[in-house]
């Protein structure tokens, strides 16, 4: 059955053409405004967040060892304050920065996929099981890198994967996954895995701060290494979810609908469990496990931009980004006696309640 | 022909449903599939949509295995409007109708004009047009019905799945939806099959009538010659007449109430009540 597409007789149907081609231009403007607005907030986010710290560093230094790294020439630059801005602040403030991206994308894909609000990479005890398996590859003492790529996201996002399945599993009722149980599930794995994670580090003899950098995250100590090994798996994971936007989409209508429409339901769904995966095993590989950021930004980005998961996906990176560079910093400099708090602690702290409000609201109830 | 069933014996784990189902589909056909409840209505068009596969037998459409048709491939050839439809995400009406759009469109490619000429196209056929920025969530359950239907248009389908798709709306509605229905299959060659409970619309619409009953086809045949008060009494054990308009003359089915002897056990329960107390 085919008919011509374009009657160009009928003048009513042309205006309706060029009226709903005006409001998706109109959407697309939108998008394009938003993201430039989150772009320019990020790179001042940035620079701010570089600034602040215990030893003052003029916003000059910070340009001027930027531009130098950048292979401008700019003259002499004090020793001290280059290691502190470019060896010690900035890789911090991007890492945090790429992380918080991981973690909220990955957020987005779980709760699209899983038609649950709630989901999120802590909550399915995704991030514990990837620390899980962190830990595990530390206490064998496996390390070093080949290739450039560290083995520890590799552990973590086997462990990611291993959580995942064992949280399906669990939350499986004769052959469907009860959006109920799933969250619950995900707590009891979190919880045993966590256990798991305190008891390797205590057989290892190290030190109990190493135990809470695991459980509740932190960006001490974290350098541009951690930034490479983090890329490939942002990257990978970033690439899955621009792919199959569109089967997000689509995908939110539930399982038969999707088949109706000629998604390759099953298929699907596993490539983007796996991309994923592979953004919270990134992020958790390099920082540990910080909740809360991927439960949070997707439903902040949905109020502004709407469910459509190009956009959301897009959004949600760059508000992620934000969002945990300045929990950062706050983390680094909330204690008056100038010791850090893990990065977790904050964003719990800061999303815990707003936890609690998806729970009560009528939203996550009444519409999805 | 458009659909082939041989030998089909549909059902899910260990309860089998359906057996012995043979039967071909012509291009254009207007078939109402009719039963009573649990006959297996569903159960068969959730097997020709692809979602159960078989436990013997095979579904042949357009000359290949309806399991081995690749998702999107199967997609652009059926569309399906399931009977109720739950949409949690607030997108508006017209990003679901183009979703419609998604077994022709390229993976990374952008929305085209044809896209959207196909998407308010059938918006309109369905009136559900003053609905497009509308979100989904928001609208009545008819009209999210109707929006449903032109999704499955915007497929550009020769196939049309129907599992009492029209029983949310009110007469004037159906009768829309089914005089599009009829068009399409008329003009454009459109195949519909529709499973369905109202007798006298089925009568009115489709020309090809398959009555259900107990797992088996009881009768399958032009609506003219398989509408009678026999078969209708045998598939639904109620008594029925069935008589002609005289304008149109097509067979309208008339219930006639059900025979004293059917609630007989009001008395033993009377008994039961009055030796209670």
């Amino acid at each position: 059955m085919k008919e011509s597409s374009l009657p160009a007789d009928n003048l009513n149907r042309t205006v309706d053409l060029a009226e709903a081609r005006s409001r998706h231009n109109l959407g697309a403007r939108r998008f394009a405004v938003a993201c430039l607005v989150l772009g320019l907030g990020l790179v001042a986010s940035v620079v701010l967040a570089t600034g602040i710290g215990r030893m003052d560093v003029g916003w000059g230094a910070i340009a001027a060892v930027v531009l130098s790294k950048l292979g401008f020439h700019t003259g002499a630059l004090d020793r001290t304050t280059e290691v502190v801005i470019w060896g010690i602040r900035l890789s911090r403030v991007v890492l945090s920065g790429l992380v918080g991206a991981s973690l909220a994308t990955a957020g987005v894909i779980f709760q699209g996929l899983l038609l649950n609000p709630l989901a999120d990479p802590f909550t399915l005890g995704v991030s514990t099981g990837a620390a899980f398996g962190v830990a595990l590859l530390v206490m064998l003492g496996v390390g070093g890198s080949f290739l450039g790529l560290s083995p520890l996201p590799l552990g973590a996002l086997a462990g990611a994967l291993g959580a995942m399945a064992a949280v399906m599993l669990l939350s499986r009722e004769s052959g469907r996954i009860r959006k109920e149980t799933l969250i619950l599930a995900g707590i009891v794995v979190s919880t045993f895995l966590a256990a798991l994670i305190s008891l390797i580090k205590s057989l290892d003899e190290e030190s109990l701060s190493a135990i809470v950098f695991w459980i509740m995250g932190s960006f001490s100590g974290r350098g541009w290494i951690h930034v490479g090994f983090l890329l490939p798996y942002l990257a990978a994971g970033l690439a899955l979810g621009a792919v199959y936007h569109r089967e997000l989409d689509i995908l939110a209508l539930g399982e038969e609908q999707s088949h109706h429409l000629g998604v390759a339901v099953a298929a699907v769904r596993l490539k983007l469990l796996l991309g994923a995966s592979l953004l919270t095993a990134g992020a958790v590989s390099v920082s540990g496990v910080i909740g809360f950021v991927g439960l949070v930004v997707p439903h902040l980005v949905r109020v502004l931009a709407g469910p459509s998961h190009g956009r959301l996906l897009a959004l949600s990176a760059a508000a992620g980004a934000l969002i945990l560079i300045w929990a950062d910093v706050l983390a680094r400099t909330l204690l008056a006696s100038g010791q850090e708090l893990p990065v977790g602690v904050v964003s719990a702290l800061l999303g815990g309640p707003f936890f609690f409000y998806l729970l009560k609201s009528r939203r996550s109830r009444g519409m999805w | 022909m458009v659909i082939r069933v041989e030998a089909l014996d549909l059902g899910y784990e260990g309860r089998l449903v359906l057996t012995g189902l043979n039967f071909q589909v012509d291009r254009g056909e207007f078939l109402g599939i009719l039963g009573p409840n649990g006959s297996g209505k569903s159960t068969l068009l959730h097997a020709l949509s692809g979602l159960l596969p078989p436990k013997k037998g095979r579904i042949i459409v357009k000359s290949e295995p309806l399991g081995g048709l690749p998702s999107r491939l199967r997609a652009q050839i059926l569309a399906v409007v399931p009977q109720s439809t739950d949409v949690r995400f607030p997108f508006s009406c017209l990003e679901i109708v183009l979703m419609g759009r998604y077994p022709h469109r390229r993976r990374l490619g952008t929305l085209t004009d044809a896209d959207l000429v196909w998407a308010l196209k059938s918006m309109r056929r369905t009136t559900t047009a003053h609905l497009k920025e509308r979100p989904i969530i928001e609208v009545s359950g008819g009209e999210g019905q109707r929006v449903v239907i032109a999704r499955a248009l915007a497929q550009d389908p020769e196939i049309l799945l129907l599992d009492e798709a029209t029983s949310s709306l009110d007469v004037r509605k159906k009768l829309e939806i089914f005089e599009l229905l009829k068009f399409m299959s008329e003009t454009r060659g459109l195949t519909v099959l529709c499973a369905m409970h109202d007798l006298n619309l089925a009568a009115l619409y489709c020309r090809r009538l398959m009555f259900i009953k107990h797992g088996r086809v009881v009768v399958d045949g032009p609506t003219d010659q398989v509408f009678t008060p026999a078969i209708l009494r045998e598939v639904y054990e109620t008594p029925m007449e069935v008589v002609r308009h005289p304008g149109h003359q097509r067979p309208y089915a008339v219930m006639l109430p059900l025979s004293p002897g059917t609630r007989e056990d009001e008395a033993a329960m009377e008994a039961l009540e009055a030796a209670q107390s």
